[in-house]
């Protein structure tokens, strides 16, 4: 699992620990058969349920837009007021489906958050940004993207891991989600190595590294 | 190749025609084939120099380059951005309620001075502003915005990292506007003397915020901003605790006049605070010197600086992959070593 997706999991068992009214608290994915073991691992964390769209590797992938789409779809079928996302997945590092889905959706939005506080329908938000942090207050419904901060994400525990087999896993395709446009934007020209470092040199001592740094034009 | 071909094409294209015929309606269609809004940052009316970053790779996709600005006082911020090499045009919206950088009323905004502008492309600085704003814009749009670029190819083809920065990615965008957010190190800021770009209101289509900002708390700093500082110096869970980070780090960035980074190992023990990560997760910098202690040197953090000039380190273990990437490295107690290089480099 992503480890921000993680982290979005841990958030919503913890809400529902707080002795917060979380009716259900439900895991969706979109990708091949083995991603269901994503989902029972969410399941085993303590996710109710989980909704598995298939998606062959013949079909073009999604894009965060795609998936942007897809979970707007889901969230009005099972009517959810909470989105809980990861800032980012560590593949792609494009760092967008959150907050593409909070426009589809015209919900509030509170991005790279590192504590979130409930209070009735007012979730208070607050968020990683450049040069400290930020506070923000918003009502149900919203979307919030989590942050490596946030929490520390459960390991699941054998018993919750069978337990978890046995809780329902909604399977569905693309076909289920028709009238959405889907298709792939980006093409991807090509994929590289990045340019590799020249090694360097190591020095004696702490005169050695100022003379190589004044040589290389560091200093 | 052919990409970059096309583009000169394009341009010759566009240039000839103007002389040739210069009829309004070619002209301005032709125009309009590329146009750039790149968006700048303000903080209590003062231009962010580095969101000028925006500016540059506008200049690159080929076409005029619009930049745009909205908060209280952004008439003045505009003022200033005029300046600025390379800008044709600044679009402002003065009103106190974009202040906050708030995503759902600067969606609708952005969206409604693209459309009025017809910008082929959008360009953003993939900050936490950026990264929090332009993902909504682009959906708003319907088009797959494209992050962190590094390098522009042409006008629909573009250059970005992935997986932490061990591939490189390039993508060609068949969306009819192209929403980018750009990598700040990639593109060096024009100059902010020279220019005299037109100012122009925009439109204001006020949408209200169902957010409300409530606070914010920012790490206060005399020394150069991390993300854009010519020298960095950064250190990781080798300095052991918060006091030994305060006291070896400091004096060591104020003899090189650099900024203070740290690993996310040191964030994570409290040595240091959440906005100094440098890596993956954090800030991503390029400096022309970058200078850790105490760092092995985790494929998260290398993501984070391995396009910096000049990377020298200081590490007690001869194997911490560190100094795979360092161009100079010394072996040695950092303890030891780190005092001894700031008094040598407070001597010069």
């Amino acid at each position: 699992m992503n480890p921000f997706d993680e982290l979005s999991i841990e958030e919503a068992v913890r809400l529902r620990e707080r002795k917060l009214p979380v009716e259900e608290i439900v895991t969706v994915t979109a990708g091949p058969a083995k991603s269901q073991d994503i989902l029972r691992t969410a399941m085993a964390m303590g996710a109710d349920k989980g909704i598995h769209v298939q998606i062959d590797d013949k079909e073009p992938q999604l894009e965060p837009l795609g998936v942007a789409k897809l979970l707007k779809a889901v969230v009005e079928q099972q009517k959810s007021n909470l989105v809980i996302l990861g800032k980012q997945a560590i593949d792609d590092d494009a760092a967008q489906t959150g907050q593409m889905l909070a426009g589809l959706l015209g919900w509030s939005q509170a991005t790279q958050a590192s504590k979130v506080v409930v209070e009735g329908d007012v979730v208070t938000v607050t968020k990683e940004v450049d040069g400290g942090v930020e506070t923000l207050k918003a009502k149900l419904p919203m979307i919030i993207t989590t942050d490596l901060r946030l929490n520390e994400p459960r390991y699941a525990s054998l018993p919750n891991i069978m337990k978890a087999k046995k809780k329902p896993l909604e399977k569905k395709t693309l076909k289920d989600f028709e009238g959405l446009d889907l298709k792939q934007r980006l093409k991807t020209v090509k994929v590289t190595e990045p340019p590799p470092r020249e090694g360097g040199v190591k020095v004696e001592d702490v005169d050695g590294m100022i003379s190589k740094l004044k040589e290389l034009g560091a200093l | 190749m052919f990409a970059v071909a096309r583009q000169s094409a394009l341009r010759q294209a566009r240039t000839q025609l103007r002389i040739s015929q210069p009829t309004i309606v070619h002209q301005s269609a032709l125009a309009r084939l590329l146009s750039t809004l790149a968006v700048l940052e303000q903080r209590d009316g003062k231009l962010s120099v580095p969101s000028l970053s925006t500016v540059a790779a506008g200049q690159k996709l080929g076409g005029s380059v619009t930049a745009f600005v909205a908060g209280g006082g952004a008439k003045a911020v505009a003022d200033e951005a005029a300046k600025a090499e390379g800008i044709e045009k600044v679009v402002y919206v003065e009103n106190g309620a974009y202040d906050r950088g708030l995503p759902e009323n600067w969606a609708p905004l952005l969206v409604e001075n693209i459309k009025k502008g017809g910008f082929t492309h959008v360009v953003a600085p993939h900050g936490a502003f950026g990264k929090s704003l332009m993902p909504r814009v682009a959906a708003l749009l319907d088009t797959q915005q494209i992050s962190d670029v590094t390098g522009i190819e042409s006008e629909d083809t573009f250059v970005r990292p992935i997986y932490a920065g061990n591939a490189i990615l390039t993508v060609q965008s068949t969306d009819s506007t192209k929403v980018l957010t750009v990598r700040g190190t990639a593109f060096a800021a024009p100059k902010t003397e020279g220019g005299s770009a037109a100012v122009e209101e925009g439109v204001d289509p006020n949408v209200e915020s169902p957010t409300e900002w409530v606070s914010e708390d920012l790490a206060k700093s005399d020394r150069p901003d991390l993300a854009s500082a010519e020298k960095v110096v950064s250190g990781g869970r080798g300095l052991k605790s918060k006091e030994e980070f305060d006291r070896l780090m400091p004096p060591l960035a104020d003899a090189l006049g650099a900024a203070i980074g740290a690993s996310r190992a040191a964030v994570d023990s409290g040595f240091a605070d959440n906005s100094l990560q440098v890596g993956q997760t954090g800030k991503n910098v390029a400096p022309q010197l970058y200078l850790c202690a105490g760092i092995s040197g985790a494929i998260q953090h290398l993501a984070g600086m391995k396009d910096s000039k000049v990377i020298a380190a200081i590490n007690k273990d001869p194997e911490a992959p560190i100094f795979q990437v360092a161009d100079v490295g010394l072996v040695g107690d950092l303890f030891q070593k780190v005092p001894e290089l700031t008094e040598k480099l407070q001597k010069q």
